[in-house]
């Protein structure tokens, strides 16, 4: 026995859990108030919110880099900066506040904000995703609790505080961001189930996406990537060249949107070696590839030591000799079989190179990558428009960049998608959304419908009668509108109580299984 | 068949019946007669169930005890952690949970030294009280007309006659009464230089959180000052974050010479009470540390169970939410209040101690009665019956809250039908 003499006597309870619990609460408090709030506020708030977060983008890509050890302190500041006011600029113009009328169908649309967001960060992209997420969560007018990847959690506390603080001076309720303290599996997974979360935004490791939807809560969950950047012959290969080592070395490549495996076909490919070289690639021979292999992907799967690491770094490591000037490493497979590691996500700088011996056979290849990594992104460089059609039709992708840096363009910032950092993989990549994720998903409409015959008529309404009831004060109440319960009607608390009945008579009916 | 394993009751009125056979005739017949024949059942978060399988949400909460809800989880793996190495402890020598919670304690309110330990607010009562005797080595205690402090020797000697006369434990010579809100009758009063102490709740609860003026704490301080006598805040009620910061007089800028607190402190799972001294006042626990013994007092669980509280208690999540259902509930109740101006006449409030006045001497009574038959339990209060103690939580959610508002707003015509019957008695 060598039990530790100063360890505690007593099992403390970890309050982490409950003070989670407790954020959620305080979360439901300030989107009573927000979530009212007119669209005058909202853009007072979204403003003030990204413009702190804009200030501080540097800084806390400095930080999210020390503690991480992911990507580039530059890149970083640019992906924060590009989540802050270019952000609320693409979405000033979506009205997600504002009852609309619309005659010619007889409808009237309300607005219904989800309520709060339980939103995960991972540790790839710290600030950014932390930032994105609660610049949506203000033009939606949703609270959102923060649970950050442990290994960013002190980034991602202070940036929270800081996008709090900055929302509350622009007269945001106290609690609309909020972030836990002490993130951990269980605490996820608990509240990722609790009744009070209306949806969860999940971005991180396949496993936590999963989790979230089996929460039995809604989700938006975004699948893993493994974008293939297929480079047609009429393709110009200096500019593609460029493109493509610019948008791998980006942030070392930890953005789920970047190029994973650059595919031509044969008769291309000596083109393409040689211009992805004097873009700053190294290539690599047969054996320097082999050793990249072994380096990046272990028994227990890809080497997270290489995360986010620099292709210098990660070539020393892997046993490579290469310039102290290489962008990014170019492993090739000359005879692409289906089942070469290298043909999995990569989140570092290293880009494999493969060919086909057509068109047709390129698309094999590509779509078979694409098993894994499925719904998310790819990219089309060439002017071939039949092609580029066919490429896209087939492939289970739901975005096709073309002629642009794929981990840019995907995510909307060199391209006109929306810009975003959570990329929609859709029903091929297991997830809800397809698109890029915005303001607009964490909103519901209730849809006021008349009878479609035209003997109904279809009536004025004033809308400044909704506006007079936002409850910018805390607290507002408007009890006197509320109409008093039905006799046969049933309160809220009654229905859970029935609903709980209803449950405990299935689970007598099913001999205790729920 | 309620079978709790340990023992067992055929139904509702069975165990009614053998509760009033043997244990308290007269509490079991005044609740019947009341129309809230309650018998908790099952409980947890805000929420009681009586026997009958109705559900209330709890807004008595026994004074604060049920400040963090029923059987919080938190506190319960507290309880149950504590039991695995501790029991009540040996309360003649030191201990590791009664030093650490009293530091703990002593930091909330920096100006005091000691913390001495109780099983209930009335032993606390009695610990101050004595405690005030012995630094002034004078005898008189006065208190508040409808003052309340505890229904033991001492501390019901303070309080009204109604709990005292049939025990014979009034003290008239010793314990004297004057008026709420009036210092210059305190004063009066203190003028001969034979008062020990000055007893008073922050917030008087059972009269039914009548709010001290604006001034009135600070001159009675000046005025205890000016003639030797104790100030004892008695903060069972009106501690615990309940009126939005630690302890109420902290929010009134006095500084007691003792403190009292309980009910809360013990979360609901464990009985534990607090008396807070000045050094200057704990010198008998220097001249005498056994001359107050309490096998109760200061269990070990208890102090395990109150450290835990005051953690919990300076949580920001919990402040904050104790802001958010202080305005929920000033907003609320104003506009309700508006809505039943017949008969819903007046809002005492501060942080989530609310006294809601009615417009009949026992109005309390009957919208009592018309809350619990739609799902709320509230009390009235014992010395003021036109006057509702209403009392939410400090972790009540958002929804419950408003539930709360739904179910009061529904409650009120019946309410309203009550007082009607009682006035055409009368």
């Amino acid at each position: 026995m060598s039990a530790d003499p100063n360890a505690a006597r007593l099992v403390v309870p970890d309050p982490a859990i409950a003070t989670a619990h407790m954020k959620i609460s305080r979360a439901h408090w300030a989107v009573r108030q927000f979530g009212k709030a007119n669209r005058v506020t909202v853009l007072k708030v979204a403003e003030a919110v990204a413009r702190a977060a804009h200030v501080k983008a540097g800084h806390y890509a400095d930080w999210a880099v020390r503690e991480t050890g992911f990507g580039v302190v530059e890149h970083k500041k640019l992906k924060n900066e590009l989540s802050t006011l270019p952000l609320l600029d693409y979405y000033r113009d979506l009205d997600l506040v504002s009852a609309r009328i619309l005659p010619d169908t007889k409808m009237v649309e309300l607005a219904k904000p989800a309520g709060v967001i339980f939103a995960l960060t991972p540790a790839t992209n710290p600030i950014a995703t932390l930032y994105y997420k609660a610049m949506l969560a203000i033009l939606s007018r949703n609270a959102i609790v923060f649970s950050p990847h442990p290994a960013a959690r002190e980034c991602s506390l202070d940036a929270a505080k800081t996008l709090a603080d900055a929302a509350e001076s622009a007269g945001a309720p106290a609690g609309l961001i909020q972030c836990v303290e002490d993130p951990s599996v269980p605490l996820v997974q608990e509240i990722m189930a609790s009744d009070k979360v209306a949806v969860i935004m999940a971005t991180g490791g396949g496993a936590m996406v999963r989790a979230a939807y089996s929460s039995g809560n809604p989700a938006m969950g975004v699948g893993p990537g493994n974008a293939v950047a297929y480079v047609d012959p009429t393709a110009k290969v200096d500019a593609t060249a460029k493109r493509l080592v610019d948008s791998k070395s980006f942030d070392n490549s930890v953005l789920c949107t970047n190029e994973s495996v650059v595919l031509t076909l044969d008769a291309n490919r000596g083109n393409m070696e040689r211009a992805l070289r004097s873009a700053g690639a190294h290539l690599c021979n047969a054996s320097d590839t082999d050793k990249l292999r072994d380096y990046l992907f272990t028994d227990h799967g890809f080497n997270v030591a290489a995360v986010g690491k620099s292709a210098t770094w990660i070539a020393d490591k892997a046993g490579i000799r290469v310039s102290p000037s290489a962008r990014i490493l170019v492993p090739v497979i000359t005879a692409p079989g289906q089942d070469d590691k290298l043909f999995q996500e990569k989140l570092c700088p290293v880009l494999t190179l493969a060919s086909a011996v057509d068109f047709r056979q390129a698309m094999t290849i590509a779509a078979q990558i694409l098993k894994r990594g499925g719904g998310h992104s790819a990219a089309f460089h060439g002017e071939a428009p039949d092609r580029l059609l066919q490429f896209a039709d087939m492939l289970p992708v739901y975005r096709v960049v073309v002629n642009a840096p794929c981990s840019q363009g995907a995510a909307g910032f060199a391209t006109h998608l929306p810009p975003s950092f959570m990329i929609g993989t859709g029903f091929a990549g297991r997830s809800s959304v397809g698109e890029n994720v915005g303001p607009q998903h964490l909103v519901h409409w209730t849809r006021i419908a008349y009878n479609s015959d035209a003997s109904v008529p279809f009536e004025n309404f004033d809308l400044s009668a909704l506006d007079s009831k936002q409850p910018n004060q805390p607290a507002n109440l408007h009890v006197a509108s509320r109409a008093p319960v039905a006799p046969n009607g049933l309160p809220d608390s009654d229905r859970d109580m029935l609903r709980q009945l209803i449950l405990e008579e299935l689970r007598g009916l099913t001999g205790g299984q729920k | 068949m309620f079978n709790y394993g340990f023992f067992s009751f055929e139904s509702k009125d069975d165990l009614l019946q053998r509760a009033a056979e043997y244990w308290n005739p007269g509490k079991v017949q005044f609740w019947s007669d009341a129309g809230t024949p309650m018998v908790i059942d099952r409980r947890e978060e805000y929420f009681l169930h009586d026997m009958s399988g109705k559900r209330l949400i709890d807004l008595h909460l026994n004074g604060g005890t049920y400040n963090f809800g029923h059987r919080n989880p938190e506190l319960v793996a507290t309880l149950k952690s504590g039991l695995d190495y501790f029991d009540m402890g040996n309360h003649w020598f030191p201990s590791v949970a009664r030093a650490a919670f009293a530091e703990q304690l002593i930091k909330t309110a920096p100006h005091m030294q000691y913390a001495i330990f109780g099983a209930g607010g009335a032993e606390a009562v009695e610990i101050a009280l004595k405690t005030a005797r012995y630094v002034t080595k004078r005898k008189k205690i006065v208190s508040i007309i409808k003052g309340y402090h505890g229904h033991s020797g001492l501390s019901v000697a303070t309080g009204d006659e109604r709990f005292s006369k049939i025990f014979l434990a009034d003290r008239p010579e010793e314990f004297l009464n004057v008026p709420f809100n009036d210092p210059d009758a305190l004063e009066q009063v203190l003028k001969k230089g034979d008062v020990a102490a000055f007893i008073i709740e922050t917030i008087p609860a059972t009269y039914g959180f009548p709010m001290p003026d604006d001034d009135y704490l600070r001159e009675c301080h000046r005025i205890c000052r000016k003639y030797g006598t104790l100030l004892i805040s008695d903060e069972v009620q009106t501690g615990l974050m309940r009126t939005g910061v630690m302890w109420g007089w902290q929010g009134y800028g006095i500084q007691p010479d003792i403190m009292v607190c309980g009910k809360g402190l013990g979360g609901g799972i464990y009985p534990i009470s607090a008396c807070l001294v000045t050094k200057e006042c704990g010198g008998w626990l220097t001249e005498d540390g056994a001359a107050h013994i309490s096998t109760a007092g200061g269990a070990e669980l208890g102090c395990l169970v109150g450290h835990k509280v005051i953690e919990m208690l300076h949580r920001p999540e919990i402040i904050s939410n104790v802001h958010f259902v202080t305005d929920f509930f000033a907003a609320g109740m104003q506009e309700m209040m508006a809505r039943h101006s017949d008969i819903f006449v007046g809002v005492r409030q501060r942080g989530v101690v609310l006294g809601l006045e009615f417009d009949h001497p026992e109005g309390a009574v009957a919208v009592s009665r018309a809350l619990y038959e739609n799902g709320v339990w509230a009390i009235f209060s014992s010395l003021d019956k036109r006057v509702l103690q209403f009392k939410p939580g400090v972790m009540l959610t958002v929804d419950v809250c408003q539930e709360i508002m739904d179910r009061f707003d529904t409650a009120m015509p019946r309410a309203r039908q009550l007082l009607k019957t009682m006035r055409t008695a009368a």
